[in-house]
């Protein structure tokens, strides 16, 4: 642990759901300690409200949804209405550097965790706020999933065919959008406190983070009022494009961006001929008779297994992909090389496979320190150890209900 | 907030994110292209704004000399290495850590840097494949989707960029640098959310359903999500429980109020309504009345009555409706920067708010040649 990276960093989360607890999760792979602050009144919402669950039957300690976002975390229960709790959140706060909270613009505040309230006694404290629309704004209130601000924020207009519906992303895809920009900003404002002693808070709108990812359609709106449309698989720059039907009910993904590619692709199809049809002998031309050309590459692709075909592929120098299903994620070979999943011994599912963060340091590896924790698991260790309570004290403090 | 934080970005498409969140942090970001390069591109534009430009071939070996004293004075470069390329070598981290052992170098590639798929070639649709994120969009048992404006080198650019901040903090103690290793297969993985989890707990792999949601019914009834609208559509999901109890209250209280016809919805207690029981006869006759009252609400109507209401629900925006929202309008988000020949482009301002201050974006993109960037250091 005392090699990682981020090992003297102390990140306390009054977070739940995705885009609060991603953030710490992410940056305790890289050796930070994380605090997941809930209450056994109002555990985090994804422990009861999404499957999947071990077994099929909800439980508070048997939710995958919560599993996946609180790998290498702490656990601790605290009740923030109970003064005693409050107090010891606040003793929470002044130990760690770090504040990541999720709640709606105020409410931390309302339950007298506010970031000007919390850095009058840890000055250096970095407080990151994410929220749907940011903590100003007329909306700023506006409660909402998500799955839903993707629409507000064009991704599910631009997915889809043109003639048809706008399609869905899965889960709150712009919540993680948010959170792995967020991660960026809580260590550059850790880079600035270690120059300047400077504190800071950080406010970041998921909206806002979401539109990061289409900044260059929304800039070409701005410059010439061009409205970016869904196009279903087509690409402007390449052709062919698209995912195609393979055997077993599978696909696969290829482009060719030169007809150098083009041609390539044609031999390891055996179809040599279509190279020389002049009505795809350019881009232009491929893209104009989209409909005779992706029926070709169809009728080969449906005899292949997409594994296959895509290896063979790839080396006569054509860009290609089987569309992996999310089972095969755990088979393929390149995610294995990378060890992406790591088994971590979890008392409820027995094993919980980890997903590691998408970037590999060579001094400081990172690592998955152990799987979520249960529902108040480190409560006594994060009081007792951390910040050194004594056992009167978290005895008396336990009986005042500080840990319900 | 990265102050002093002096960083060399020789990417293409699949990195310009990383150095432009760390140029909207506050790092000083000098892009490297070669002469010719095409910076009008909206998305090269989008990505690169805030950022120094040197022109400087990299593919031309008496230009390594000259990238060579580049490196030397950064103390991150994000570079996508394309193994074989005329450009790799300037890219090989041994090399650079001789040159400057405190340099973190960040190597974006499709697949990482080893491994049986380091070399392959990918797009964006590629990547988008591998990670799992294209089945799960499009109808389900037909074509699997990327969404049509790139979201790959978002995802990948994103996490370099924590990558290289995690390593940054390290050489504040250590005063070394180290290699960061980003994988666009792995970052996108990230978009999947909880999907993974259900293989290794249920034993099943969650599937697209396109334009619908299911799941949420033991009868398997599909629920509608998108509503095709006056001028659009509009993101409505039928929620039981708390939250959708207020949001489908208030819908029928915004249909009554309209005088619209209420059908099915007129004798439902929402506070009893509980999805996971209903059938795909109850859902359709639920959806009918609220497809009539919505086909004729207008995308910004609906937002702003959803949110005087407290209701759950989007209007599914397109660019021109994003232009205008007046949140990011009070919240500063766009910002007017100078472009190439003096022009005002607006782009997408920093992502954070900081202290209540969303830092200015730096007029970009101004061209400058090796000799004369050397000249003005």
């Amino acid at each position: 642990m005392s090699t990682q990276a981020l090992a003297d960093v102390k990140i306390v989360e009054f977070g739940s759901y995705a885009a609060g607890p991603h953030i710490g999760k992410v940056l305790a792979n890289f050796g930070a300690t994380v605090v997941h602050v809930e209450s056994k009144r109002r555990p985090d919402g994804f422990r009861l409200q999404y499957p999947p669950f071990q077994d099929g039957k909800p439980g508070i300690n048997a939710s995958g949804c919560f599993a996946h976002f609180n790998d290498s975390k702490l656990g601790v229960t605290v009740d923030l209405k109970n003064e005693h709790g409050l107090a010891l959140a606040r003793r929470l706060v002044d130990w760690g550097d770090v504040v990541i909270e999720n709640m709606r613009p105020g409410v931390m505040a309302r339950v007298g965790l506010g970031y000007e309230t919390l850095a009058r006694t840890n000055a250096g404290l970095v407080m990151l706020s994410t929220c749907n629309m940011g903590q100003t704004g007329p909306r700023a209130d506006t409660p909402g999933f998500g799955s839903q601000l993707t629409a507000l924020a064009g991704m599910c207009n631009l997915t889809g065919f043109p003639e048809g519906p706008p399609m869905l992303l899965y889960g709150p895809y712009i919540d993680f959008i948010a959170s792995t920009l967020g991660a960026s900003a809580v260590l550059a404002a850790l880079e600035r406190r270690r120059r300047t002693g400077q504190g800071a808070y950080i406010d970041v709108s998921q909206y806002e983070c979401g539109l990061m990812f289409l900044a260059g359609p929304l800039f070409e709106y701005q410059r010439s009022g061009k409205i970016a449309e869904r196009a279903g698989n087509t690409d402007p720059e390449a052709a062919p494009h698209g995912a195609y039907p393979t055997r077993n009910g599978g696909w696969m993904a290829l482009s060719c961006w030169s007809h150098a590619e083009f041609a390539s692709l044609c031999r390891v199809m055996g179809r040599a001929d279509l190279a020389d049809d002049s009505r795809y002998a350019t881009r232009a031309g491929r893209q104009a008779n989209a409909a005779p050309l992706d029926s070709a590459i169809a009728e080969w692709s449906e005899g292949q297994y997409a594994p296959a075909a895509a290896t063979r592929l790839q080396a006569a120098g054509v860009h290609a992909h089987q569309v992996s299903t999310v089972a095969d994620l755990f088979d393929d070979p390149q995610l294995a090389a990378r060890q992406l999943w790591r088994n971590r011994p979890h008392a409820v599912f027995g094993e919980q496979a980890c997903c590691f963060p998408a970037f590999e340091l060579s001094e400081t590896p990172g690592e998955i320190t152990g799987a979520a924790p249960l529902l108040g698991e480190h409560t006594e260790k994060v009081f007792r150890e951390l910040l050194g309570m004594s056992a009167d004290d978290y005895a008396a403090h336990e009986a005042a209900g500080a840990f319900e | 907030m990265l102050s002093g934080c002096r960083i060399l970005d020789a990417t293409d498409r699949l990195g310009w994110l990383a150095g432009r969140v760390l140029a909207d942090l506050g790092a000083e970001v000098t892009k490297v292209e070669a002469p010719g390069t095409d910076t009008a591109h909206a998305e090269w534009r989008a990505l690169n704004v805030n950022k120094a430009l040197v022109e400087l071939d990299l593919e031309r070996a008496v230009n390594r000399e000259r990238f060579d004293a580049l490196a030397a004075k950064s103390d991150i470069l994000l570079a996508t290495p394309v193994a074989g390329s005329a450009a790799s070598p300037c890219f090989d981290y041994a090399r650079l850590a001789a040159i400057n052992p405190g340099l973190i170098v960040v190597a974006i590639t499709p697949f990482g840097l080893s491994g049986p798929k380091a070399h392959w070639l990918a797009s964006d649709i590629e990547i988008m494949a591998a990670s799992g994120a294209m089945s799960l969009a499009g109808e389900a048992n037909a074509t699997p989707l990327r969404v049509s404006a790139p979201q790959s080198y978002a995802w990948t650019g994103a996490q370099a960029a924590i990558g290289a901040l995690v390593a940054l903090h390290h050489r504040a103690a250590s005063g070394r640098g180290q290699l960061v290793d980003v994988s666009a297969q792995a970052a996108v993985i990230t978009a999947l959310s909880h999907a993974p989890a259900f293989v290794t707990i249920t034993g099943t792999a969650p599937t697209r359903a396109g334009a619908y949601v299911t799941g949420r019914s033991v009868t398997g009834a599909r629920f509608r999500v998108f509503w095709p609208c006056r001028d659009g559509y509009i993101n409505f999901i039928l929620y039981g429980g708390v939250a959708g109890r207020r949001t489908n209250e208030q819908l029928v209280a915004w249909m009554r109020a309209s005088g619209a016809e209420l059908g099915a919805l007129a004798g439902i207690d929402w506070g009893k309504w509980d999805p996971t029981g209903v059938t795909q006869e109850e859902v359709d006759a639920i959806e009918t009345p609220i497809a009539q009252f919505l086909s004729g609400v207008r995308k910004r109507q609906f937002l702003e009555e959803a949110h005087r209401r407290e209701m759950l629900g989007y209007p599914v925006a397109n660019v021109a409706d994003t232009a205008t929202d007046p949140q990011l309008a009070a919240r500063g988000f766009w910002q007017d920067v100078a472009g190439p020949e003096g022009r005002l482009e607006r782009h997408c301002g920093s992502f954070a708010i900081v202290d209540g201050v969303r830092a200015a974006l730096r007029p970009g993109g101004a061209t400058a040649t090796f000799e004369r960037r050397e000249k003005q250091a």
